[in-house]
């Protein structure tokens, strides 16, 4: 176990280096540089701002520099937001998009579970169509649809009421949260809800389930036993890339709802060329999704002592 | 579960205006109000700050030396009084003006910090704006130390300036943010944190900044300190969320969040089936078609340019493709808001209407291509921004030229950065350009086709326009200034050098509540400093 697991260990930080050397490489070949803005400056201090930015060196002694950095755990200062270090920009704005993300994984996970167990139960029947048909929808509609649909109906509940129950946008407290996590959560949890269903109605077939049942075990305890603990599997599995893709993913969310994440740096980053804060996200995330596979595959050892035996 | 859906899609899709909700944007007794910025200001330090959400806060918290007024007139701020003589300035500071650590604000806040902004270790963008001050560019371009800048603290309160040369305007420019004072131990002691908190700069305007945390709000409170401060009447400001989205900003209005939101062409239809007051008002700046002059491209040739004067009419455009009140079309480089002589410049020097000729243009194109020695105009690569009115300006535009002219037209969009590389290494025969004025004086303008300025990206050259460029810089006369501007105007239209297209309008809600709010456009827009709520 202790050498699977360093073994992934090793194979998560070649993946991290790749990610960051292949974002250094493609982010110089777009056009265009962090310090040009709508008005032209002379010459001579564009050569200061290189100077201070160390643009002035060449794009190879700059990588060597940046790993250096990246290895102390330094990213630099923000092109865009010259007074704030890439580090203080992740840890100040991180923890909001992983609240948000835990919550939104939190309604999806439960939810997934539930109704996926449900449609297998109800197979071909009225609930299982009706949820199926909303799985599609949770799964083709972009969260930006949800997003604004979900911010419009907040809009028209509170002056219905004449009276603001949940908040449209902002940050801050609980309420603030629900609305975006549950549409951030959305999509995820139509696709946890279909793969429940067929890794359920998998299950129901196999050998063990009709010994289980010929041993004469109440359907509670084979449900829940057997079926369940099965099925989830392939569930977990999926949830460790969801949770990284969730907790990153919600920029569309994080802007209409006017939440100060991390999501909305990641991409404003790219449009403005920020490299120091492009690096330092991309190294972030890449290395947090690295993270998060190898969690699933140690807790899968956990849950499936097949694994542990290979 | 019919009926629950159907008040679910009814709640979703009603646009009926319900009683208007616990509207907490604006507050009588407290005198508070709440507001949405697009974005996380980037820069508060006033030597570097360059965008317009910094250009907002900073004129609230921080003063200059003088300072626009609810008119838009220049009134006394920090400075008391002043005198220009030919090149000499020199300002008289109040006794009364106080930072937020309640100490004076002198004269050698003033020298530090245009000192430091000139510093080329300080690496401002807006640098340039400091320019006219005796030594100013030399120091920047680091020919001087910042010491040899001619801007003296001959007392506490008491600023003596030498200007490069007589600057006829160079009281407004002093409003400008770069000019704002800094203390120098305060700053020195901060170093690189300088401004990057609330705790991280000290303040002398109206307000104090309380609380920043950092995209998601901000807190403006009235600077106790401030030496005008019975002319205040807002307590706080709360800049409680931070969306670049607009459907985003006109549903916190709705529902009573914010006092404030711009509209665009998708959120204005709501607003108007909200039945809101949409009110207008022009930023001042001017959008514009830009030629590449450079030898090799087409568009150097003038009677092609000439040709598509001929056939563009702004106020089509105006009408019909941006589709938002508010936009004026562009006849000129010069907007129509810019002083004069006495009144507005453009009633003392009109602008010269393009007539729409289709054979006087056809005739163009055919001296075009004898010139340039071809059959048919290669397609014109027509560069262009990649949001959604760029592209819809851009295929008006070609539609346009391929019926009247039969000229093609190649779109390229591109997103911002990529499009400034493009711009700037003149690798377009069109772009789609833009300028907004950064003082309040023709010569924001007037300059900008100047063979040296690095924003004529277009590479215009002419010699008689280089030449009234500089007889308006050197005088101070307002008759012989005005006159080479209104000269200026007309070589741009006599040699096609751009294609005016629209002077920029924004259409926006204010909660009618909050009175006294200033749009401005130089300086912080909008100006809540002097604004109150009313019962």
């Amino acid at each position: 176990m202790l050498k699977y697991t360093l073994k992934r260990l090793l194979a998560g930080i070649i993946t991290v280096w790749f990610i960051a050397t292949a974002t250094f490489i493609a982010m110089h070949q777009v056009p265009g540089d962090p310090l040009m803005n709508d008005k032209a400056v002379p010459p001579e201090i564009r050569k200061n701002l290189e100077k201070k930015y160390g643009l002035d060196k060449s794009v190879p002694e700059q990588y060597v520099i940046f790993l250096g950095n990246m290895l102390k755990g330094d990213f630099g200062i923000s092109f865009t937001q010259q007074n704030r270090k890439v580090n203080d920009i992740i840890r100040d704005h991180f923890p909001v998009s992983a609240t948000l993300g835990i919550m939104a994984i939190f309604i999806a996970a439960v939810g997934g579970v539930l109704w996926g167990a449900l449609t297998a139960l109800y197979r071909n029947r009225l609930p299982d169509i009706i949820i199926m048909f909303l799985v599609i929808l949770g799964i083709s509609v972009p969260s930006f649809v949800f997003a604004a649909l979900g911010q419009l109906l907040l809009v028209n509940i509170n002056s219905f009421f004449g009276y603001s129950i949940l908040p449209v946008a902002g940050w801050g407290t609980f309420s603030h949260m629900i609305m975006p996590s549950l549409v951030l959560g959305l999509g995820t949890m139509a696709l946890l809800t279909r793969l429940m269903r067929s890794s359920m109605l998998e299950i129901v077939n196999e050998d063990y389930i009709k010994t289980a049942k010929a041993k004469g075990l109440s359907p509670t305890r084979i449900f829940f036993r057997h079926q369940l603990r099965n099925a989830i599997l392939p569930v977990i599995t999926i949830l460790g890339p969801q949770i990284a893709a969730i907790t990153t993913g919600g920029f569309v969310v994080e802007l209409v709802f006017a939440i100060p994440g991390l999501g909305r740096y990641f991409v404003q980053a790219v449009q403005q060329l920020d490299y120091t804060v492009i690096m330092g996200t991309t190294v972030f995330y890449g290395a947090f999704l690295v993270f998060m596979v190898i969690v699933v595959d140690i807790l899968y050892g956990f849950i499936d002592p097949r694994v542990r035996l290979k | 579960m019919k009926a629950f859906s159907f008040i679910l899609l009814s709640l979703l899709f009603s646009h009926a205006s319900f009683s208007a909700v616990d509207a907490t944007s604006v507050n009588f007794d407290n005198q508070t109000i709440t507001i949405a910025l697009t974005q996380e200001p980037p820069q508060l330090n006033s030597m570097k700050a360059t965008d317009q959400v910094s250009g907002f806060v900073l004129p609230h918290v921080m003063e200059g030396l003088v300072r626009y007024d609810r008119r838009g007139r220049i009134v006394p701020a920090v400075a008391e009084s002043w005198e220009m003589n030919e090149k000499n300035v020199t300002f008289h500071l109040r006794k009364n003006a106080l930072w937020s650590d309640g100490r004076s604000v002198t004269a050698h806040d003033f020298v530090y910090a245009w000192q430091h902004a000139l510093a080329p270790k300080t690496a401002s963008e807006y640098a340039f704006i400091l320019y006219p001050l005796k030594n100013g560019e030399a120091a920047n371009k680091g020919e001087l130390d910042i010491g040899q800048i001619a801007v003296k603290a001959i007392d506490d309160y008491t600023l003596k300036i030498e200007l490069e040369r007589p600057l006829a305007y160079f009281i407004k420019l002093a409003a400008f943010a770069t000019y704002f004072p800094i203390r120098e131990d305060f700053a020195e002691a901060k170093g690189d944190q300088y401004a990057a908190d609330v705790d991280d700069l000290l303040y002398n305007g109206p307000f104090i900044l309380t609380e920043w945390v950092h995209s998601a709000s901000l807190k403006m409170v009235k600077n106790q300190n401030y030496w005008d401060k019975d002319k205040i009447h807002l307590n706080e400001i709360h800049a409680s969320y931070i969306t670049a989205d607009t459907r985003a900003r006109l549903n916190l209005f709705i529902d009573g969040k914010i006092v404030h939101t711009r509209l665009d062409g998708e959120t204005y239809k709501d607003a108007l089936t909200q039945r809101f007051r949409i009110r207008k008002f022009s930023t001042g700046s001017v959008f514009f078609l830009d030629y590449n002059h450079r030898e090799e491209r087409a568009t150097a040739n003038l009677n092609l340019r000439k040709a598509i004067q001929h056939v563009f009419d702004a106020n089509e455009l105006v009408n019909k493709v941006l589709g938002t009140p508010g936009n004026l079309p562009a006849y000129s480089t010069f907007p129509v808001w810019l002083q004069g002589i006495k009144g507005k410049f453009r009633q003392e020097y009109p602008a010269t209407i393009p007539e729409l000729d289709i054979t006087k243009a056809k005739n163009y194109l055919e001296l075009a291509k004898k010139e340039l020695g071809v059959e048919r105009i290669p397609p014109l690569i027509l560069l262009v921004g990649d949001s959604p009115t760029a592209a819809k300006q851009a295929e008006y535009m070609q539609g346009l030229l391929k019926e009247k002219l039969g000229l093609d037209l190649k779109i390229d969009i591109q997103t911002f950065k990529q499009r400034l590389a493009k711009m700037t290494a003149g690798e377009f025969d069109i772009v789609a350009a833009g300028w907004g004025p950064d003082f309040d004086d023709v010569m924001t303008f007037g300059d900008l086709f100047a063979s040296w300025n690095l924003n004529n990206r277009g590479r215009f050259n002419n010699a008689e326009y280089d030449r009234h460029v500089r007889i308006a810089m050197g005088s101070t006369d307002p008759k012989v200034r005005m006159d080479a501007m209104g000269r200026l105007q007309e070589i741009l239209y006599e040699e096609a050098a751009i294609l005016p297209q629209y002077e920029q309008g924004v259409i926006y809600l204010m909660n009618p509540k909050l009175k006294g709010v200033v749009r401005r456009v130089v300086g912080a827009d909008p100006d809540y400093t002097y604004a109150r709520v009313v019962e």
